[in-house]
């Protein structure tokens, strides 16, 4: 190998190696599609060709292990295409409808189950947590395990009024993008970084960790005669980008880190236009390893809206629909001063009618 | 080599290998590396601790780029020497993250012999993930990904890896080819992927229909989403055998949820009036065997989406109301690099393009990149008087 010069910049490989033959042929041409069972459909090209694809859980962290077997898989079932979804399902793409009850079989034999397509909760997008990030205020992979495990009928079945979506992000940087789900579980911090001022000018550059505060929270000071920095607190809203740039800063707290869960959001235009999600419970404790506070509290809000949304409405249109005062009584969930905005443009949601629902 | 080394005691994480859901902690231990045993070990003690260890870990990379290694170090690495460095590499995932086994296989293979052989399938914003390696093996992971043909993804304030929906690989609603789209645009920007050079991340996603299945209007500095101009095409035949399939209620489960209330359906026929629907998509989604978009597809432009740091979260706004999307993408690229000039040029460091549009103002953006202003791009027009005008009449001295 190190005869051959140094490849950069070849970007992705193209994708049109790893399509089955049934979608090069039909690229373009798909004429509609069907939902055969839980978690799997079949589209169908003007050519009257066929294309099955089943629908498996992942839990995203996976082995070299588990890759191999569902390649193994693929090789037996789909003429070994494969694909990930969105929100990191695998999907296996099928020319033989014969092969989709062996390949579930075979799937459910290795702890893979099959669902998350049409009126059903989906696998989550989620964050790294404490598996692997320096920011996270709680770990993402445990919590989601935690809540999928008891929603998991909700995956298997497609039993919901219409499709939910759950997230999970591990802290307000939001990898996982959770600000438009139905419902995203929110790690927070709750207090300031801690300043080590002992271990500050070894190991920071007071400059850099100055300016990597956004909201210029973060100030040079002289602590006990040693350069070091001061931090406003009022300004702090806890992002963990000082403890990017200096490890002396340390932002996790094991007694104030928590989750906060949201409520009503959507990427998709159908009906009503994307929207955020809202808040609904400002903090639950850190609780590993089965976190079940948060996954009562999930539970509570699947089953409000299960019983009560109607056909094709998610979560979000629903509680328009029923008004915020409604879902706060029907799940019970208290309301406090947290739950009003006192962010940019927080007026915006105060209310100036009468439009109220009068109980 | 697995009965050799001494296996860590993980009570908590060993609750998470029940239930039905896949378990995590099962993939971390049939990896069965050293770096998988103190992996699981440092977790254990995130969970006994309700805290994390990790630091974030200045500059690590391969030679000649600026992005798509995560630096990550434990903090107590005397207790976890396996774990001391562990640092992540983004690969650009293929469109739409298709996929043949044996090309799995040969990432499986690179990752054994260099790193933790833990994955995420996939990362946020959409590369393979590979979790977990010394800064020594950095440079020989990546000259093997090269020679199989991957490539790194984005990070830091760089062109992020674009990611697509499925697209016209599989889906009937695609008003484009996303693939197609998602693929010419990372080859296009390469350096801009892999060097970072703007004030922050920018991200570009593709998605088909107004379903956005990729969440581009959430996730996206710049959102391509595929939109149709002309009539829904309508096979009446079908229609009628939705209705009796009694599966669905038209009125009630169709043109009662439609927002602009454009279809009308008298016990036999739908008529739709097209002028006034919204392309939002449900009567299609409910509907997929008798509903399908016009023929005249393109996509709408959408700017400016992000999470909340700094400034508060955003979603996507419209930037071009509707644009053919064609290969070689020429005027789009024109108004891409527009963009890019400006917000390069003026953008704070750790502004995302959305935060520096409303800092400028939508329609001082729009003028300095030379697109004209549409009512398309806004809810409502300003209720505020306090215009700033600037082409009054300057009195003669």
């Amino acid at each position: 190998m190190s005869a051959s010069p140094r490849k950069t910049d070849i970007g992705p490989p193209h994708y049109e190696q790893f399509l089955p033959p049934v979608v090069k042929k039909n690229y373009g041409q798909w004429k509609y599609h069907e939902i055969l069972k839980p978690g799997v459909m079949v589209h169908v090209a003007a050519s009257g060709d066929k294309l099955f694809t089943v629908r498996a859980a992942s839990p995203r962290l996976l082995s070299i292990v588990t890759i191999r077997m569902f390649a193994d898989l693929a090789d037996r079932f789909s003429g070994g295409f494969l694909r990930f979804t969105s929100r990191n399902n695998v999907e296996f793409l099928l020319s033989d409808p014969a092969n989709i009850d062996p390949l579930i079989a075979a799937l459910k034999k290795e702890g893979f189950p099959v669902g998350g397509i049409g009126p059903s909760i989906s696998n989550c997008v989620h964050t790294q947590g404490w598996v692997h990030c320096h920011s996270a205020a709680s770990d993402a992979s445990g919590v989601v395990k935690a809540v999928m495990d008891d929603l998991y009928p909700h995956f298997a079945n497609m039993d919901m009024p219409g499709k939910l979506r759950i997230a999970f992000a591990c802290c307000l940087n939001m990898c996982g993008a959770v600000h438009c789900s139905d419902i995203a579980i929110l790690g927070i911090h709750r207090k300031a970084p801690k300043i080590k001022h002992s271990d500050l000018p070894k190991m920071c550059e007071i400059p850099s960790l100055v300016s990597s505060c956004p909201t210029g929270a973060v100030r040079p000071a002289t602590v006990e005669g040693v350069q070091s920095v001061e931090i406003i607190e009022e300004q702090c809203m806890y992002c963990g980008n000082c403890f990017t740039v200096c490890p002396a800063m340390k932002i996790a707290n094991a007694e104030n880190d928590g989750l906060s869960i949201w409520v009503g959001g959507k990427v998709s235009n159908a009906r009503t236009e994307p929207k955020f999600s809202k808040l609904a419970i400002p903090f639950l404790p850190n609780n590993p390893p089965r976190w079940p506070e948060v996954v009562g509290a999930v539970r509570t809000i699947v089953d409000a809206y299960a019983a009560n949304a109607r056909k094709f409405e998610r979560m979000g249109e629903w509680i328009e629909r029923i008004g915020w005062p409604s879902f706060f009584r029907l799940t019970d969930i208290p309301f406090s001063k947290y739950h009003i905005d006192d962010f940019k443009h927080a007026g915006e949601t105060f209310r100036r009618s009468i439009h109220m629902r009068q109980v | 080599m697995s009965e050799e080394r001494k296996k860590r005691e993980t009570p908590l994480l060993d609750e998470l290998e029940s239930g039905p859901w896949p378990s995590f902690v099962k993939e971390i231990k049939k990896s069965d590396t050293p770096m998988a045993d103190d992996l699981l070990g440092v977790l254990e003690r995130s969970y006994e601790e309700h805290i994390g260890h990790w630091k974030h870990g200045g500059l690590v990379g391969v030679m000649g780029y600026g992005g798509g290694v995560i630096g990550r170090y434990s903090d107590v690495p005397q207790d976890f020497p396996e774990v001391a460095e562990f640092h992540t590499m983004r690969i650009n995932q293929p469109a739409a993250w298709f996929y043949t086994s044996d090309a799995l296989r040969k990432i499986t293979d690179i990752w054994e012999r260099h790193g933790s052989g833990l994955t995420n399938m996939h990362g946020s914003t959409g590369d393979i993930v590979l979790l977990g390696c010394k800064t020594e093996a950095l440079e020989p992971t990546f000259a093997e990904l090269t020679s199989l043909g991957f490539d790194l993804g984005g990070s830091g304030s760089d062109m992020r890896t674009p990611s697509c929906c499925i697209g016209q690989a599989r889906c009937e609603w695609a008003c484009y080819d996303t693939m197609g789209a998602c693929y010419d645009f990372t080859q296009t920007y390469q350096d801009e992927l892999h060097r970072p050079a703007f004030p922050y991340k920018y991200k570009l996603k593709f998605a088909g229909c107004p379903n956005d299945c990729v969440a581009s209007v959430a996730r996206s500095d710049m959102s391509f989403i595929g939109v149709w101009r002309d009539d829904i095409k309508v096979d009446a035949e079908q229609v009628k055998a939705y209705a009796a399939s009694g599966k669905l209620d038209i009125q009630q489960d169709v043109c009662d949820r439609c927002p602009t209330r454009c279809m009308r359906w008298d016990g036999a026929s739908l008529a739709i009036d097209n002028a006034n629907c919204v392309k939002c998509m449900h009567c299609i989604n409910a509907m997929p065997k008798a509903l399908a978009p016009g023929d005249d597809r393109g996509a709408a432009i959408l700017i400016g989406a992000k999470a909340p740091i700094v400034g508060g979260a955003l979603l996507g706004s419209v930037l071009v109301p509707f644009i053919k999307m064609e290969p070689p993408y020429e005027e789009i690229k024109e108004l891409l690099s527009r963009i890019w000039d400006l917000w390069a040029e003026y953008g704070k460091n750790r502004e995302r393009v959305g935060e520096f549009i409303q800092r400028l103002g939508l329609g001082n953006f729009l003028e300095q990149i030379g697109l004209e202003p549409v009512p398309e791009m806004i809810t409502a027009p300003r209720a505020n008087p306090y215009v700033f005008y600037q082409d009054t009449v300057e009195e003669e001295a």
